[in-house]
């Protein structure tokens, strides 16, 4: 519940402050946000599983965060940053949607 | 961050439902949906109907662990920057592209620019074409209509008018011959007479003057006196050309008519002549368009 307010104070505190992105994270940013979605994702379905941990929660959030960054950092440097990023989104992607069935079977049997 | 066992969770946690992932050591929470992949069965009917919704709301149960304190960190982290890079994205410029998106752009833009600059090029000079073309050819239009008002009059072959005399012989002896007839019609065109009618006939440069036995003719038409002669031009000019002492009208006077010349400045010669298609001779093409 909390985490879900936090969530929710922090979106309400982003469209009201008009933050600018740095330069710097500016392409790091969306790759960033897609790779932290992935691990709430994993969360809510650990939680349903029974397996929910409060600190594999926040490393796993924060490594994918990293990763995720590193990796498009890393394609930037190596002149494929827009091919990785596009990967990166892809595999976060399918993982998100993997997840969200995971949960969808244990809310609804379906 | 403690390791120890959640104390909301239920001491015995539910037992996990058949055929789901192998739970013999903790997935990470964001692993993928384990063997049987995302779209892969079930499998048999779980037989925890309460598991999910009641885990669910065990877990939001608020509780004031460091860990629960960090994740909610960690959500309004999230919350502001997907805030934040949905507003960038929505208000995106140029200056988050890469240099290779960037030089992609650059050439587009070029090329469409070139593109664009050819095909204005292209649409002025048809646009000059145009203006020329259309300016040309309403002069040319014009210059051809004043010819052919000029033609037709000197043809014979339109009504014209403007100042000019009237001059009426009175000729009851029939004295007046053909060739006094056409040393007046001389005199005339001389004074710059530009249109002439002898009684009913346009007298063009193709007119002949002849005598039958009823009396003079023009183009074949007899003439009856009075012969009236009407001639558009400078009307003193050819008043003072009539007059002129051995003139025309000293000439029929010796031969016994009447000759009177009467200025007027709104003459209207009616008479027309059929014009008649060469039977020899052929235009030549002109050179150059006619200007």
């Amino acid at each position: 519940m909390i985490p879900a307010l936090g969530l929710l104070v922090g979106l309400v505190v982003g469209l009201f402050l008009h933050p600018t992105v740095p330069l710097a994270l500016q392409p790091y940013l969306p790759i960033a946000v897609i790779a932290a979605l992935d691990a709430v994702f994993g969360a809510v379905r650990a939680v349903l599983d029974g397996i929910f941990n409060d600190k594999v929660f926040v490393i796993s959030f924060l490594s994918n965060v990293v990763v995720a960054a590193l990796i498009v950092f890393l394609g930037d440097q190596l002149g494929v940053g827009a091919q990785l990023s596009t990967g990166v989104v892809v595999v976060l992607g399918v993982r998100i949607f993997s997840n969200v069935a995971s949960i969808r079977r244990h809310l609804f049997h379906a | 961050m403690s390791q120890h066992p959640d104390p909301t969770r239920p001491p015995e946690p539910t037992p996990p439902a058949a055929g789901t992932t192998a739970q013999g050591r903790p997935l990470p929470p964001d692993s993928p949906a384990g063997p049987e992949g995302p779209a892969g069965p079930v499998g048999p009917e779980q037989p925890e109907t309460v598991g999910g919704w009641h885990r669910l709301r065990l877990m939001a149960r608020p509780r004031a662990t460091r860990a629960n304190a960090f994740a909610a960190l960690l959500a309004l982290v999230l919350g502001f920057a997907v805030a934040t890079q949905v507003r960038s994205t929505q208000a995106q410029g140029l200056e988050s592209l890469r240099q290779s998106d960037l030089v992609g752009i650059l050439d587009n833009v070029t090329q469409q620019s070139s593109r664009l600059d050819s095909s204005a090029r292209e649409l002025q000079a048809t646009r000059d074409q145009l203006i020329n073309g259309s300016s040309n050819e309403a002069a040319a239009l014009k210059a051809a209509q004043q010819r052919l008002a000029a033609l037709r009059i000197l043809a014979g072959t339109a009504p014209a008018k403007g100042p000019g005399i009237r001059m009426t012989i009175e000729d009851p002896g029939s004295k007046v011959t053909a060739p006094v007839l056409l040393d007046a019609l001389e005199e005339l065109r001389d004074a710059g007479a530009e249109a002439v009618q002898i009684n009913g006939s346009r007298v063009v440069a193709s007119s002949s003057f002849g005598q039958n036995a009823d009396g003079l003719e023009v183009d074949g038409t007899t003439l009856h006196p009075p012969y009236r002669i009407l001639a558009i031009g400078n009307p003193q000019t050819m008043g003072a050309a009539m007059e002129i002492p051995g003139g025309i009208s000293e000439t029929v006077r010796q031969l016994g008519a009447t000759v009177r010349v009467v200025q007027d400045k709104n003459m209207v010669i009616g008479a027309l002549q059929s014009p008649r298609a060469p039977r020899y001779a052929r235009p030549l093409p002109a050179p150059t368009p006619t200007q």
